[in-house]
């Protein structure tokens, strides 16, 4: 049974990417032979936590500098000597700018190697476009071998890293900069292949992981005051993906919304969109960057600019629910 | 295997390569034969350890083929070596066979990485050199690399960071045959000196002849045993094509399969070049 955040812990704002270090920690506490690869970013991605938490993770912790593509091989060739390897740096760099190697070398394969960059999509903000990775999860999803989770909060991106080390072969974390409100108790056991219902309802379903799920819980709070029963849940594998769960919510409510801080080309949304074509056509609504690179402004404001934010889902599930009612 | 008998296997796989690549109908002939003597060196030179019955073995050296495109000369050298039987070879490239154009490491017992995309087996190595070091193996690691692939700029990722590590387990080797698809590397985007660059980013370099058998033994044992603290590179002066006339120095080789008559004239080539060794 998932275990939610208390309102405690939903007052409290925590980014996703303080979960890495942390977990990290706890995991070779555990004996685990993880190691963790970073290039120039390790303060940022918290696996320099890692690093200072004692002299025998300091021993498995490498820095290789500026230098992404090393950066990941590096990686692939410490889990060719058995150990769990985990890559740092920004999701930009880490997974864009290393993409050949994540395919030919750690995916073809069959490595163990994670990939766990931070400041993914627009959470990085001010550092403008250039810095905001809005394509990771399409390209991470097309790759055989690949699993692909996107923690909502803190708790679920401690979790993901949890299993990305419990799990043989290629994961992909996706956490971000953003300070996020807590969805899940501290103590959350996720699975891979597992989407998670935070709120039941019967008009309409709303799909949606990382930073969107704060979004999606708000937009149905909105929806509620006017009527509308939205259910919500949290897509955290988006590869593999809980069919299932879902289906089962779209056949309930007949429609539905995907909302994800990422292109609409590639992502959830059309992970989400495949599964409906192929097993229950229902109409449905898609929240996220429209085929555009990013720009700078604070992380809140770009919700809004770039139409990702709560009113963005309570307006496209009013849309999903109109076409359904029409259909 | 003394330097006599290297030199007979050393034709025994070229002739395997030049059949392989025939009988595929595709493949790259040039780089693999261009290679051929350094890889007989490492692996029946009593260069690397190995155990071709337990190639898992926790102690083992390691070879990465950087320069994947020339899988058949490594496929030849794991064959004979008894990693897999010979008889295999002739699948290469075909449907269902474990010999896949580029080397897999999940289909072929003792192929250490799956290579393929230029530039990464040398951070690769690193990795496994650091993931060695980490857990007190005693092991080497040896990466083959094209010259042209030092075009690649990961590879002075690695190369720098390799040196800051002061990762003495590694051995990079350099197939210095100077051609690549389009032409003579210098030709192309010069990376001159190989040798000098690898010393400047803070390793031991040495040269040697990639076709002097007794050279190449002598070079790449003494690059293996000496550890003071520094990653060596022996960039290995070869010829593309090498053991076939009409294939030496010529780019034009790098990666199209012979016909029937070339096939039979590249074979009549070496095995009269390894009966007269054989008379020796």
């Amino acid at each position: 049974m998932i275990r939610f955040a208390s309102d405690e812990e939903r007052a409290k704002r925590l980014a996703t990417r303080a979960a890495y270090g942390p977990a990290l920690i706890e995991l070779a506490s555990q004996g685990l032979p993880v190691v963790a690869v970073d290039a120039d970013l390790s303060g940022s991605t918290t696996i320099g936590k890692f690093a200072a938490s004692s002299e025998e993770n300091a021993r498995r912790t490498f820095n290789v500098g500026i230098a992404e593509q090393n950066m990941t091989d590096v990686a692939a060739g410490l889990a060719l000597t058995g150990k769990i390897a985990f890559t740092g740096s920004f999701a930009v760099f880490g997974c864009g700018r290393a993409y050949d190697q994540i395919r030919n070398t750690v995916c073809y394969a069959d490595l163990n190697v994670k990939i766990c960059p931070t400041h993914a999509g627009i959470s990085v903000g001010p550092d403008g476009g250039t810095h905001q990775m809005l394509e990771d999860i399409a390209l991470m999803r097309s790759l055989p071998n690949m699993r692909v989770l996107v923690p909502a909060d803190f708790a679920a991106a401690g979790a993901a890293i949890k299993l990305a080390a419990r799990t043989d072969g290629p994961v992909y974390v996706r956490m971000g900069r953003a300070q996020v409100p807590c969805v899940y108790a501290s103590d959350v056991d996720l699975e891979i292949g597992r989407a998670y219902v935070l709120r039941e309802g019967a008009d309409v379903t709303i799909i949606a992981c990382g930073v969107e799920i704060d979004e999606a819980l708000k937009a149905a709070c909105a929806l509620e005051c006017e009527g509308i029963q939205a259910e919500v849940i949290d897509a955290f594998s988006v590869k593999p993906l809980d069919e299932e769960t879902i289906l089962a919510s779209v056949a309930k409510t007949g429609c539905a919304v995907v909302a994800e801080e990422h292109s609409v080309n590639g992502g959830l949304g059309e992970a989400v969109a495949s599964l409906l074509a192929r097993q229950a056509p229902a109409p449905c609504e898609f929240v996220g960057m429209q085929d555009r690179f990013g720009k700078s402004g604070s992380f809140d404001e770009l919700m809004v600019a770039f139409g990702l934010d709560s009113a963005a889902i309570a307006k496209a599930a009013s849309r999903a629910m109109e076409r359904k009612a029409s259909s | 295997m003394d330097v006599h008998d290297l030199e007979i296997r050393a034709l025994d796989v070229r002739e395997d390569i030049v059949s392989m690549i025939a009988e595929a109908g595709s493949g790259h002939p040039g780089g693999s034969l261009s290679c051929a003597d350094i890889l007989c060196a490492l692996y029946f030179g009593s260069v690397m350890d190995y155990t071709a019955d337990d190639p898992h073995k926790a102690d083992r050296d390691r070879f990465i083929l950087s320069k994947g495109h020339a899988a058949p000369a490594l496929y030849a050298v794991l064959a004979r070596a008894g990693f897999f039987p010979s008889s295999e070879l002739k699948t290469l490239r075909k449907l269902g066979s474990r010999l896949q154009g580029h080397p897999d490491m999940r289909l072929v017992p003792g192929v250490e990485a799956s290579t393929g995309s230029l530039g990464q087996g040398l951070s690769i190595a690193c990795g496994m050199a650091l993931g060695l070091a980490m857990d007190g193996f005693p092991s080497t690691v040896f990466a083959l690399l094209g010259d042209g692939e030092c075009q690649e700029g990961q590879v002075w990722e690695a190369a720098m960071y390799a040196a800051h590590m002061d990762l003495d387990n590694l051995v990079a080797i350099i197939d210095h045959n100077g051609l690549q698809i389009d032409g003579r590397v210098v030709d192309v985007c010069n990376p001159e000196s190989i040798t000098d660059k690898f010393a400047s980013f803070g390793w031991q370099v040495q040269e040697v002849d990639g076709h002097d058998m007794g050279a190449l033994v002598r070079t790449l044992s003494k690059a293996k045993a000496h550890r003071s603290g520094q990653p060596k590179a022996i960039v290995a002066k070869t010829v593309k094509g090498r053991g076939v006339s009409f294939m030496e120095d010529q780019a034009s080789w790098h990666g199209k399969a012979t016909d029937p008559d070339q096939t039979a004239r590249a074979l009549k080539e070496i095995r009269a070049a390894r009966d007269e060794r054989s008379r020796a």
